[in-house]
């Protein structure tokens, strides 16, 4: 079974019937771009594999782990949908930055935040431990708390550092996103959402709020993350760099995949009448 | 007589003063509160604050200060003098608690609608990017929207409150002593105009001081845009 494997989803708002019926499989390590024209149901299968969107029907399976049934999509609570959204990293269009935070704040927020619930399981395994352990007195307690949460503050701050040189803005990390440029906001969201360690990490149009000298260096960084071998998913209008930096294309129609391959197969022998149509109105676009 | 003057508006200011911060201080919170029922997915909450709100904007202050001076008799068959009995509070007191209450709940209704703008103006992008980023629902609203909507806030606030210092005159209304009625007495006692003078200057330092601190406040905030 595949890494990543998506069932069926469906999805309607407002009886318009966005999603109907997608099944898309992904292998450990591999780069998938979905492709189609605007209102094909990309962002929204994008949104839905990030549980921002409830599909109406689907089952997805991450990793040997079914993560969503739509059967029981009900019973999810809010803190087993804040675990299972963890599993995906997401970077939004428009980046979406927390703006009264500077660069490594951004970065290192959801982690700090996190923290808290780390800090909260280590507690109850120290108190559980305690009734057996005499040695572990309510100071000694106290004491290995405070320890282990500065450990991981300097933790969290040495990944952020760490992915901040990555995305190029070391001379940055003071600065607010007001101060940024477009594509320099896009790569502290790039950081932002790895440095929750994703399993999958998904982009949707991550250039298009962009001016086109500035898609450039955030494309640059998306790549140097495929020769991590990261598992990506990129919903993208950049024909090029889909074609480039994937190891698998998808093209959406009206809600349904209608075509998929390889980059070659679907770049240079697309199949359906749609796809041919799609790709040389892009075309077209970028000739002008 | 100046010195005298002044002593006699010094009572009045004191009301004044007291009826700015005890509706300041709670109408805030309880603003809040309307706020978030007035935007709760529980449909019954949301329309009852709607209409409580619509009530409460379309109706002058002074109405509702007398409305709620007949609360005790038409709503608990008893009396004002009861009450303040009841409470330990001289009858007079009694009626600026009355005051009081009908400030706090009109003005908690125009922060709720302030509060409601400037959540609503914080985009859902924001809620969704600390969503995805597994932060829980307090977490989104405290460490990312709530600096947000205060930013949004400071200028309507800032005007929210000028009128609240000015419309601490209605206190009269049930014949609490403030500023304005003071200086009014004095002009009969002292048969000079110049009181009005005074609290016309004692209002206008009042409102500086509360531009200031917006000011100050906004300024604070100025360190990051949208």
């Amino acid at each position: 079974m595949a890494y990543l494997q998506i069932e069926n989803f469906k999805k309607n708002f407002d009886n318009v019937e966005v999603l109907k019926g997608i099944n898309l499989s992904l292998n450990k390590g591999e780069v998938l771009s979905i492709i189609g024209s605007s209102g094909s149901g990309k962002t929204t299968l994008l949104r839905s594999i990030n549980f921002l969107e409830t599909p109406d029907v689907g089952v997805m399976t991450l990793d040997g782990e079914q993560l969503f049934n739509a059967e029981n999509a009900k019973d999810y609570k809010d803190s087993e949908l804040r675990v299972k959204r963890l599993n995906f990293g997401l970077v939004f269009q428009s980046f979406h930055l927390f703006p009264q935070y500077n660069v490594l704040h951004n970065i290192t927020l959801a982690p700090t935040m996190l923290l808290k619930d780390k800090i909260k399981d280590y507690k109850k395994q120290l108190k559980l431990n305690a009734k057996t352990d005499k040695s572990l007195t309510r100071k000694v307690i106290k004491e290995k708390l405070l320890s282990f949460k500065k450990e991981r503050l300097e933790e969290i701050e040495k990944d952020g550092l760490e992915l901040v040189e990555k995305i190029g803005l070391s001379d940055k990390i003071n600065n607010y996103p007001c101060e940024l440029s477009g594509g320099q906001c896009q790569r502290v969201a790039i950081a932002r959402a790895l440095a929750l360690k994703p399993k999958v990490l998904c982009f949707d149009e991550p250039t298009s709020a962009l001016d086109p000298e500035l898609t450039g260096e955030v494309l640059k960084v998306i790549r140097s993350l495929k020769d991590e071998d990261r598992t990506m998913i990129i919903v993208t209008h950049e024909m090029g760099f889909a074609k480039s930096v994937s190891d698998k294309i998808i093209f959406l129609s009206e809600g349904v995949v209608a075509e998929e391959g390889t980059p070659t197969e679907v770049f240079e022998n697309p199949k359906s009448e749609k796809l041919i149509h799609f790709l040389s109105s892009v075309e077209n676009k970028d000739g002008i | 007589m100046v010195g005298e003057i002044l002593l006699s508006l010094l009572q009045g200011f004191g009301n004044t003063v007291l009826l700015f911060a005890v509706t300041l201080v709670l109408a805030l919170p309880l603003g809040l509160i309307i706020s978030f029922g007035s935007m709760s997915k529980f449909k019954p909450i949301k329309y009852v604050l709607k209409v409580f709100i619509w009530i409460i904007r379309g109706t002058p202050l002074m109405l509702q200060i007398l409305l709620v001076s007949f609360l005790p008799k038409y709503l608990f068959a008893s009396t004002t003098k009861a009450w303040a009995a009841a409470l330990g509070l001289t009858v007079q007191n009694m009626l600026f608690v009355f005051v009081m209450i009908a400030f706090v709940i009109n003005y908690a209704c125009y922060f709720s609608e302030i509060f409601r703008a400037g959540i609503e103006a914080v985009p859902k992008g924001q809620y969704e990017a600390g969503q995805v980023l597994g932060f829980t629902k307090w977490q989104i609203f405290y460490k990312i929207v709530l600096l947000q909507v205060i930013k949004n806030i400071l200028p309507p606030m800032s005007n929210e409150t000028i009128t609240l210092v000015k419309d601490t005159v209605l206190a009269f209304t049930l014949s609490v002593v403030d500023l304005l009625t003071a200086a009014k007495e004095a002009v009969n006692n002292f048969v000079t105009l110049s009181p009005l003078l005074y609290a016309a200057i004692f209002y206008l330092v009042f409102n500086g001081l509360v531009t200031v601190v917006f000011n100050k406040l906004e300024k604070t905030l100025s360190y990051y845009k949208v």
